[in-house]
């Protein structure tokens, strides 16, 4: 995902994102990224965060109020981001990365720590603004997420195992359960399942497609 | 360009006013601190005229430069860097910003360790008071220029603090305040005439004894310029893609 967003050093071969090399400056506006961690200042307020965000991308500061609300912190937007909850601190983070709507949105983990409902609410907007023309890439450890995607990137050690649709990775694999889903892929290719805590298995997806394909 | 600049300074200035501790400590303690020597040195007649205008030097370009460091890698570390690099942001943008926002901090700390030296410590000089005042402005964002490009070579707040011994206290032990430049042995006059703090004592001196011409241009300029290279460097060492 750093590589995506072009803040990953010492990357091999190519990417390209939007029909440009990752990290060009012109993409600069196009893309927008989340970290897990909430990267937003904690001892400023949502809007001054938000003002500050949208006037380093140069957007009219009513930006900050559509995203404030988008994400639904309209009532915390004169807090101070440390007396947050930390999923209130996550949706500040996403707030930011929405500003300006961007055509591809990065985002790593952004459920991570959310109850049920907000996380219900989150995969919900993430529905809409792919519904308005956005390219979401979300990653997740959590299996049930992935069939809210529309396409799928399956991660292992670094390698891209499948690349699928969730009704095609259930048909396949002939689960309805996604994690086994997942873990009868990583056995077909002769890995070993015994100890799945021990390679990283995160996982990329992608909801619906409305502008080009983020690679 | 000015436009991001303007609101990183800002940004880094609400960031501060949300921190009034950290504000009354950046603006009282050089001056206390200039007290506490006026007062040690109040038994010998003439030792502070002669040695607090030096000290004065010293305290806002410490702390500045303290300050400045561990801000910015608290930004390095929250991972507000990272998303900025993703942005249209330039990297002087950032490093000027910041600059900026202390550097308006250095101008209110001089001002008031000045006024403090001053009237309530009594320092004297021969040359006019402004002087003084530009002096120790400078020296403030000379601290604040040193440690943001500090900063980059740092992965821990602790890692920052540490760069004091390494950067400042030698500065401070061949800069001419614990002995005139001139009586050093050569070879330590040799790198003190590398290390920016000593320009700096130079200046105060100049402006101590009256000195207004090249005694006291010479180090103005020396400060200015070592100034611009740190920012520039701090900017060259801030990288968007990182490991």
């Amino acid at each position: 995902m750093r590589a995506i967003v072009g803040v990953q050093a010492g990357v091999s071969g190519q990417v390209r994102v939007l029909g440009e090399a990752a990290g060009a400056a012109s993409l600069r506006r196009r893309v927008a990224y989340a970290t897990q961690a909430a990267s937003v200042y904690d001892d400023l307020t949502v809007a001054q965060n938000l003002r500050y965000f949208a006037r380093v991308l140069g957007v009219p500061s009513r930006e900050v109020t559509r995203v404030t609300e988008l994400v639904g912190l309209a009532q915390q937007a004169g807090q101070r981001v440390e007396s947050l909850s930390g999923g209130q601190r996550g949706r500040v983070s996403l707030a930011a990365a929405l500003l300006g709507s961007p055509e591809l949105v990065v985002l790593d983990e952004p459920t991570v720590g959310l109850d049920p409902v907000l996380r219900a609410e989150l995969w919900q907007l993430f529905r809409e603004l792919a519904a308005q023309g956005a390219t979401l890439l979300v990653s997740s450890h959590v299996m049930d997420e992935a069939l809210r995607c529309d396409r799928l990137l399956l991660l292992r050690e670094g390698q891209i195992v499948a690349d699928t649709t969730p009704s095609e990775l259930l048909e396949v694999t002939g689960t309805s359960d996604p994690e086994q889903a997942f873990l009868a892929i990583i056995a077909a290719r002769g890995d070993s399942v015994e100890s799945p805590r021990a390679g990283s298995a995160p996982m990329a997806h992608a909801p619906k497609h409305g502008g080009g394909d983020p690679r | 360009m000015f436009l991001r600049t303007f609101a990183t300074a800002g940004r880094v200035l609400r960031q501060l006013s949300h921190d009034p501790r950290s504000i009354a400590l950046m603006l009282l303690m050089p001056s206390m601190l200039v007290g506490l020597f006026a007062w040690l040195f109040s038994g010998q007649e003439g030792a502070f005229d002669r040695f607090g205008g030096p000290i004065l030097a010293l305290f806002p370009f410490i702390l500045m430069f303290l300050v400045t460091s561990v801000t910015t890698l608290r930004e390095r570390r929250s991972g507000t860097l990272e998303r900025l690099m993703t942005t249209p942001l330039g990297k002087a943008d950032f490093v000027l910003g910041y600059a900026i926002a202390f550097g308006l901090m250095a101008v209110l700390q001089a001002l008031v360790t000045v006024g403090f030296a001053v009237t309530v410590c009594g320092l004297t000089v021969d040359g006019p008071l402004w002087q003084l005042g530009l002096v120790a402005v400078l020296d403030g964002l000379l601290g604040t220029g040193l440690g943001l490009f500090a900063s980059a070579f740092a992965r821990t707040e602790f890692q920052a603090v540490q760069f004091m011994p390494v950067l400042v206290f030698p500065q401070i032990l061949l800069g001419g305040l614990l002995m005139p430049r001139d009586d050093m042995p050569a070879a330590l006059t040799a790198i003190s005439d590398w290390l920016p703090l000593s320009y700096v004592i130079d200046a105060v001196n100049a402006v101590a004894t009256g000195d207004e011409g090249w005694e006291l241009g010479r180090p103005l300029i020396v400060i200015c310029a070592v100034l611009m290279v740190s920012l520039l460097l701090a900017s060259l060492t801030l990288r968007r893609r990182t490991p």
